[in-house]
């Protein structure tokens, strides 16, 4: 789920320099020593507030465990990873060397078409998969929000975790067997309405399509559980009135249901948008990119490069690009979202 | 519109929801309960005699069942060492002040916005150079930079939920931090820590890319060894289903028990 959302993503890493405002190196130092050194600065500034009634390194002994160990897995690596990038370092050509290139990859990065097109084939599958999931989504969230009918909404509402706890690989293998060409059940059901024979795998347009269709089946769900969480916010006696007022359901979704929408669109506008820059495992399994480059996400392309083409350091490239673009997204979504959280 | 066509409408949707999530699931599982002819017959036929040869062939094949306690070492030692490691640091975001605090908590939060491959090439270098490509420690490890951040997130939000009467009552009686996090916290923080447990648990038993490139033959993880049956002229379609029920099965299930904190923890942090 994850909330891979789910299958999270995973580095530790530079957001905190972009967080702090430190220079890439120092988020260590930052952290941990902001830990440290905060208490006593505080004390000074305002000693009139009741004692804590912890030591000033108290906190430091908490956190210490799990920051050190994200700054060895997460920061360290990401720091290689950087250090890479202005490498040239073709692990295809061990005799070369790794020698210093300066800006050379990211010249070159910058200027491969293929990297600009598999950005704009990410944007193009979001942009695709995502209204799908919302209209959907909000859609079940009604349904599943209507009272009546209590054990079908239960039983509905329960197997929105299906798809979620599917392992994504697997989605893809069920995704193969789904759109096969020849014994697929996707052109069977196609076939009840006089369509059907597509070479979904096999073509260009078909491929897009069937990872697009997967896709939209595991996250619809995630969209729906929280646009239902969204909707149970509404205050009881305000939708009850609302309900005796206009017998629209139209209307009681405009006036009275959409405010509690909007902040899950927004989570779920940015969420996806990450998850989708680092779609892997669902489309590596059903289509490797292809037919040609019709599936080449963003996340596929990179892999290829670094562990295909073993050019690591055009590769390291690409990836702390990538970084950027999600260090940008997950800032809007702290700043959207998060305004209240020291409360 | 009466009020009986808009039950029949409401029931309706809800079945073809219903439909929806659950048809991919059930053609997997139904599609590893076919014979070889049956998979292969077009168009797809829905009536067949259900056979167990594929679990039988699946089981009896050290790759799969090698792949799953390769598996389950992973994800439970990954999932008990975030456990140990976040549940201080939830506590230390959630009761105590200090500098920095914010930040602290925006780089967790973060953590779960960036693409696994921006750490799965450094990783990649790294381990190679030290030795470490293909063991279980690599994979234990690189997880943690999801799983730490699941259970720093949950449990935190757990532990603001727990009242501050009985922490100032313990400090009265003379209770220092550790003890007041050890003998309180913890034992109250119960939920959240299982429900991060859980997803950690899940994300890690899901997981592909960094097991892909940091495994070769000794340490394949399950959905490795699942997708590593594609390849070939004939695919073997019955043994790929019945291995893929075999991952998602028991975490599906135990997901369906859970699900009222699995809703919790998945909408978190979308809802405030």
């Amino acid at each position: 789920m994850t909330p891979h959302s789910a299958e999270t993503g995973a580095a530790a890493a530079a957001p905190a320099a972009a967080e702090t405002g430190t220079a890439a190196a120092a988020p260590a130092a930052a952290e941990t020593g902001a830990a440290a050194a905060a208490p006593a600065a505080r004390d000074a500034a305002a000693p009139q507030r009741l004692n804590p009634g912890y030591g000033r390194l108290t906190p430091l002994w908490f956190l210490l465990p799990a920051v050190g160990t994200l700054l060895v897995i997460g920061i360290y690596p990401t720091l290689f990873a950087l250090v890479t990038s202005f490498r040239r370092y073709n692990l295809a050509r061990p005799r070369d060397g790794f020698p210093f290139v300066g800006f050379e990859n990211y010249l070159g990065v910058l200027g491969d078409r293929t990297y600009w097109d598999s950005l704009l084939l990410t944007a193009k599958f979001f942009l695709t998969v995502m209204p799908v999931e919302l209209v959907l989504g909000i859609a079940i969230a009604l349904m599943l929000h209507q009272p009546g009918l209590p054990f079908l909404r239960a039983l509905a509402r329960v197997s929105l975790v299906v798809p979620l706890a599917t392992t994504f690989a697997v989605v893809g293998l069920i995704g193969r067997l789904i759109f096969n060409r020849d014994f697929g059940v996707a052109n069977q059901l196609l076939g009840l309405v006089g369509l059907g024979g597509f070479d979904w795998l096999g073509s260009s347009a078909g491929a897009f399509a069937a990872i697009a269709i997967m896709d939209i089946w595991q996250w619809t769900p995630f969209c729906a559980l929280i646009f239902l969480a969204g909707l149970s916010m509404v205050p009881v006696e305000i939708e009850e009135a609302a309900r005796l007022e206009t017998p629209s359901r139209l209307a009681l979704l405009r006036h009275v249901q959409l405010p509690y929408l909007l902040p899950g669109l927004t989570a779920v506008l940015i969420l996806r948008s990450a998850d989708i820059l680092k779609l892997f495992d669902m489309v590596f399994v059903m289509t490797r990119g292809g037919p040609g480059s019709a599936t080449d996400l963003i996340s596929i392309y990179i892999q290829r490069i670094g562990f295909r083409v073993f050019d690591m350091g055009t590769a390291s490239a690409q990836a702390i690009l990538l970084l950027i673009v999600t260090i940008a997204l997950s800032r809007l979504y702290i700043r959207l979202l998060y305004r209240e959280i020291d409360s | 519109m009466t009020g009986r066509s808009a039950r029949v409408l409401h029931a309706l949707g809800l079945l073809v929801t219903l439909g929806f999530t659950l048809f991919p699931f059930y053609w997997m599982v139904s599609s590893s309960l076919k014979e070889q002819a049956a998979l292969l017959a077009s168009p797809p036929v829905w009536l067949f005699r259900p056979t167990l040869a594929h679990y039988a062939e699946i089981f009896a094949d050290q790759k799969v069942s090698g792949a799953i306690v390769n598996s389950l070492i992973v994800v439970c030692t990954t999932t008990v060492l975030a456990v140990c490691l976040g549940t201080p640091a939830a506590y230390a975001l959630a009761r105590f002040e200090f500098r920095g605090k914010r930040d602290l908590w925006f780089w967790f939060i973060s953590n779960r916005m960036i693409s696994p491959i921006v750490l799965a090439l450094p990783v990649y270098l790294l381990a190679l150079q030290v030795n470490l490509l293909d063991t279980h420690l690599v994979l234990i490890l690189i997880y943690l930079t999801f799983n730490l951040p699941i259970v720093i997130w949950i449990c935190t939000d757990q532990f603001r939920s727990i009242p501050r009467d009985l922490e100032q009552a313990a400090r009265l009686e003379g209770a220092d931090q550790f003890t007041i996090f050890r003998r309180i916290y913890l034992p109250l923080g119960v939920p959240g820590i299982a429900v991060s447990a859980i997803f950690s648990f899940i994300f890690s038993w899901n997981e592909l890319l960094y097991a892909l490139v940091l495994t070769r033959r000794q340490v394949q993880t399950a959905p490795v060894v699942a997708t590593s049956f594609m390849s070939g002229y004939e695919l073997p379609w019955g043994k790929i289903m019945a291995t893929g029920t075999v991952i998602v099965l028991p975490v599906t299930l135990f997901a369906l028990a859970v699900s009222r904190h699995m809703v919790r923890g998945l909408t978190m942090g979308a809802t405030k």
